[in-house]
């Protein structure tokens, strides 16, 4: 009996998948999105679907791109490298996307370019900042800054303006992202003429770092460096409050996301990190973007994640626009043609890695608010 | 008529299939046939410790793994001689890493298999989680990161040897030799062990029966297929990492076993095949709905087949036994 | 030396709720000889229902002794319930079932339940509520002891008195005794023995429901999956000490707080959870029986 209870299910199961599955156009542009919607870093990837949501929204409402609308397919990798891989290998070949945007975590990235490389299906990221992302081949671009240069943007800061002469590095040893930064800062810090104190590691998703912390805590640093994501990031700054630890903490783009404060409260307040873009910009290309943000949003303020989004959609429909016949092979020679893009996060230029070079922004963490403090240019 | 009981026939049988989904469906339902084949491989192995044996492991995750990180470097980083030996190198490779995850699982169950029930359960968990975190703590092995751009299998022309067709056929034989192998195993003395360790170990331990010998055994054939298994995952995905072997993923097989019936083949088969394509079916669901079911509805499925049908779907027969007119005029034995 | 003495604080600290947890593991293995994975997921949703409660009620960012007291009964209260339903409705049907049966049937539990938690509550980390603040008590050499710190131990230690006061000098505890040994001969003689596991169930996932506030506290971030780490360390600290042991329990607990937070500060992050199954497997086959525990033959 529960033989044709099985069956019956495996049939009703297939014919709902098959239904909802029917749905294909063939007059619209198919763009794939991969992105951490749940998981331990789920404010990167929602954020930046935002971004790449409004700005679709936009090319469509005023006619799409050479008259196509654009179809956007998302699918969660949850925070998990392997997943990341298989989702976009299904978007290559079962929904047949011209081009993908993904992934903000450059660990996931890396997971995943090799497939796109292997389909040659264009795919841009818009804020994976570890320099072996666009290495992977010609078709991997990305649209922000690379991490030698934020390791270098975060040594200047903390040498020349804050003028701290030890330092003790907290890294995430299983986040490449993390490791390399981590790495840079080191060796551009040792250069400028300060002296790392303690590099200790910790795991993403650990909860007690107290054991670190003493260790750091015995060697008094001027500044601990944390190129970590946001979640660590405010626990560390509540646990080394506690042991009695007054430096502050300085760290990378890892820590763009609203809910910083709401875990690390007061703790994490009077530290620093280095970002792609900050809201409190003067440009008014950037005050329109935050102010139509708003607007859709519900009165949400626009994180770098969400402009990185934003701009990386709009360089892939520019890029578009530009063709005669739309095939992914042309939309990866017209990426790499960027130059002058003027984006939400400054002028973008694609340059000979697949790379954009473009400056950093160091902010101060105030409450919700993130206080600009100074711009680095390359 | 007699072709089913016969490997090399079978094989061809097979083949023939496989032929066909070559031409007629898309890259996605290939790619999931494949996984099926791996799958099963993995749920027959299983069968044998779990289901024959009555011993029962949670680390069957990590021999995959091993498996897979050697067929990995292995694919990467040797090569020898032309291209034209190319398939025989991949088969090298999958052979190697079942090799190599049956030395470890006799590493692991030597010392373990002393153990009964629970106990035993607990430290192949934490054997396969020991595994899992030294991959992930080796360097050279891509640490955290994985490996990416393991090689596919190799494609022979675009018609027909295309890149699934190989990866067919190599799945195909890894299967017809797992498959045929358990099923002569427990046809013979060995066999006949295994199962009397399931069902009284003192009894058979007193009736002369070495019952260690049988359960280390038992283990090391399994964690072999296993690693085979996970090389030929390894080729298929292109990418490995730790996390794609926790604790989830010996979870998964036990599911397959335990809902096809422990000690079945056929039930195994059925249920790989069941648990592979569920999910991709549940995913569409998901594209309405928006949640991701399919955990729940696995784990909710292995809570009430534990309560309400514990012998699962096929108990303890095998396909022929239920539907007779499959032994296709043969008695049984 | 001061180094040394935080370490010890906060290695002890540690230990302790790994301590709390593994009492339940220890009450229920005692009774039934069964490993309830589901126990590190009663203790997530205890977390999560503290969580909810205090969002409802306003108690977010209104610390206080209040808040502690409403949240402890919120998560008490969730926790028993939903180990009573476990029990009733998942392990009581495998009672007479072969061993294996109810092993699989607590794994497929305790995924339920994370997975549920993950639809329900989304898989994002939460931000607990802020219960009480956290004080200084006192000093050893310079090094200060936070009132959190205390509490936690404070708690365990407790509840190991009460457990052991309560299985060798109460007429339930020789019941709950009695029904470990021999559960049908036990009911023979007049012990209501779904009564007594039902209690015990209550009491190991009270235990739970505590330790998610105090770990809330100290660590105040939640998510479904946070059960997993801390449920199996917790029970590595049960079998270190010997399943089945109360004291044990503790002593495993203290033992593998310790482990873990000196093998973190002079050796490697990267080796923390890969000494909770080191230990395991050490134990296992080296001395199956615990350090407190006793080994039984098994007779035909």
């Amino acid at each position: 009996m529960k033989r044709n209870i099985f069956a019956g299910a495996l049939t009703i199961l297939t014919a709902i998948s098959l239904m909802t599955s029917c749905t294909k156009k063939t007059d619209e542009l198919v763009i794939g999105e991969y992105g951490s919607l749940t998981g331990n870093d789920a404010t990167f990837g929602q954020s930046t679907h935002k971004g790449i949501q409004m700005a679709i929204d936009e090319i469509n409402a005023a006619g799409g791109i050479k008259g196509k609308k654009i179809k956007l397919i998302t699918y969660d990798d949850q925070g998990k490298p392997d997943e990341a891989a298989s989702v976009v290998k299904r978007l290559i070949t079962q929904d047949k996307v011209i081009a993908i945007i993904g992934e903000v975590a450059s660990g996931r990235t890396m997971a995943a370019a090799p497939i796109a490389q292997q389909y040659k299906i264009p795919m841009i990221s818009p804020s994976s900042t570890n320099p072996e992302v666009t290495k992977k081949g010609d078709y991997i671009f990305r649209i922000c800054f690379i991490d030698p240069f934020q390791g270098y943007v975060a040594a200047k800061f903390a040498t020349e303006n804050l003028k701290f002469k030890k330092a003790a590095i907290l890294r995430d040893i299983k986040n490449d992202y993390s490791v390399g930064l981590a790495d840079v800062f080191a060796a551009e810090f040792k250069k400028m003429g300060g002296t790392i104190v303690l590099d200790q590691s910790y795991q993403g998703n650990d909860l007690d770092f107290n054991a670190q912390l003493t260790q750091v805590k015995s060697k008094n640093p001027d500044v601990i460096f944390v190129p970590g994501y946001y979640t660590e990031v405010g626990l560390i700054a509540l646990q080394a409050r506690k042991l009695g630890i007054n430096a502050p903490l300085l760290g990378g783009d890892g820590w763009d996301s609203d809910k910083l404060n709401e875990i690390g409260k007061e703790a994490i307040n009077g530290s620093y990190f280095s970002n792609h873009y900050t809201s409190e910009s003067t440009d008014p290309v950037v005050q329109d973007f935050i102010k139509r943000f708003k607007e859709k949003y519900s009165g949400e303020v626009a994180d770098g994640l969400a402009a990185l989004g934003y701009d990386a959609m709009k360089i892939l429909a520019q890029s578009i626009e530009r063709l005669t016949e739309v095939t992914p092979e042309n939309i990866k020679n017209e990426i790499a043609k960027t130059t002058d893009f003027p984006g939400v996060t400054g002028k973008i230029t694609i340059n000979g890695e697949r790379n954009a070079v473009k400056s950093a922004v160091i902010v101060q963490v105030d409450n919700e608010k993130r206080k600009y403090i100074t711009t680095v240019n390359p | 008529m007699k072709w089913f009981k016969n490997p090399i026939l079978s094989l061809i049988a097979m083949l023939i299939v496989g032929l066909i989904f070559n031409f007629s469906v898309n890259a996605y339902i290939q790619i999931t046939i494949l996984f099926i084949m791996v799958n099963c491989i993995l749920a027959l192995s299983l069968n044998l410790v779990n289901g024959l044996t009555g011993q029962f492991s949670l680390g069957h995750a990590g021999f995959m793994a091993v498996g897979a990180y050697f067929a990995a470097y292995a694919g990467l980083n040797w090569s020898f001689g032309s291209p034209s030996l190319l398939a025989f190198q991949f088969f090298l490779y999958t052979l190697g890493g079942g090799i190599l995850a049956a030395i470890c699982g006799y590493l692991v169950g030597l010392p373990s298999l002393r153990l009964k029930g629970d106990y035993l359960a607990i430290v192949t968990l934490g054997f396969g989680e020991i595994i899992r975190v030294t991959l992930l703590n080796i360097d050279t092995l891509g640490g955290a990161r994985g490996i990416s751009g393991i090689p596919s299998f190799p494609e022979y022309d675009p018609v027909i040897f295309t890149s699934f067709f190989t990866s067919y056929i190599f799945a195909s034989i890894w299967l017809i030799i797992c498959f045929f192998f358990l099923w002569r195993i427990m046809q013979s003395q060995n066999g006949r062990a295994f199962l009397s360790v399931r069902e009284d170990e003192i009894a058979a331990e007193a009736l002369g029966v070495n019952t260690t010998k049988a359960k280390v055994r038992s283990f090391v054939i399994s964690s072999f297929f296993a690693g085979v298994a996970g090389a030929l995952y390894a080729h298929l995905t292109n990418y490995i990492s730790p996390s794609s072997f926790t604790f989830l993923q010996s979870v998964n097989v036990v599911i397959m076993v335990v809902l096809g019936g422990m000690g079945s083949f056929s039930g195994a088969i059925l249920a790989a095949a069941f648990v592979t394509i569920a999910p991709e079916l549940l995913r569409s669901l998901q594209a309405v709905t928006g949640v991701d079911l399919r955990m729940v509805i696995f784990s909710l499925c292995l809570i009430l087949i534990m309560i309400f049908r514990p012998k699962g779907l096929m108990g303890e027969k095998e396909l022929t036994d239920v539907f007779p007119w499959l032994r296709l005029g043969r008695k049984k034995a | 030396m001061q180094d040394l003495i935080q370490h010890i604080i906060n290695g002890v600290s540690l230990g302790s709720i790994y301590a709390l947890i593994a009492l339940g593991y220890t009450m229920v293995y005692g009774i039934l000889q069964m490993i309830n994975f589901a126990h590190s997921d009663v203790y997530m949703v205890g977390a999560f229902a503290a969580y909810f409660v205090a969002r409802w009620f306003g108690l977010n960012n209104s610390p206080g002794v209040g808040t502690l007291i409403t949240l402890l009964i919120v998560s008490i209260a969730a926790c028993s319930l939903l180990g009573l339903a476990i029990e009733r409705f998942a392990y009581r049907p495998l009672r007479r079932a072969p061993k294996l049966n109810i092993l699989i049937t607590a794994i497929g539990v305790s995924l339920f339940l994370q997975f549920s938690g993950q639809l329900i509550f989304g898989a994002d980390p939460k931000v607990f509520p802020n219960v009480i603040e956290d004080a200084t008590l006192f000093y050893i050499m310079e090094v200060p002891v936070k009132s959190f710190d205390i509490a936690i131990l404070g708690v365990s230690v407790c509840a190991m008195a009460i457990l052991h006061y309560l299985i060798y000098y109460t007429k339930l505890g020789m019941a709950m005794r009695a029904v470990s040994v021999n559960g049908p001969v036990a009911s023979m003689l007049g012990v209501n023995v779904n009564r007594v596991i039902g209690f015990t169930f209550v009491v190991g996932s009270s235990l739970a429901g505590i330790g998610s506030i105090l770990v809330g506290m100290k660590y105040p971030k939640i998510e479904p999956l946070m059960g997993t780490m801390i449920g199996l360390k917790a029970f590595v600290a049960a079998v270190l000490g010997g399943i089945g042991s109360v004291p044990g329990a503790v002593l495993g607990g203290v033992i593998m707080g310790l482990s873990e937070e000196m093998v973190v500060a002079y050796l490697s992050s990267t080796y923390r959870d890969a000494l909770a199954f080191g230990i395991l497997i050490v134990i296992l086959i080296f001395r199956p029986a615990g350090l407190l525990g006793k080994y039984t033959i098994e007779k035909v």
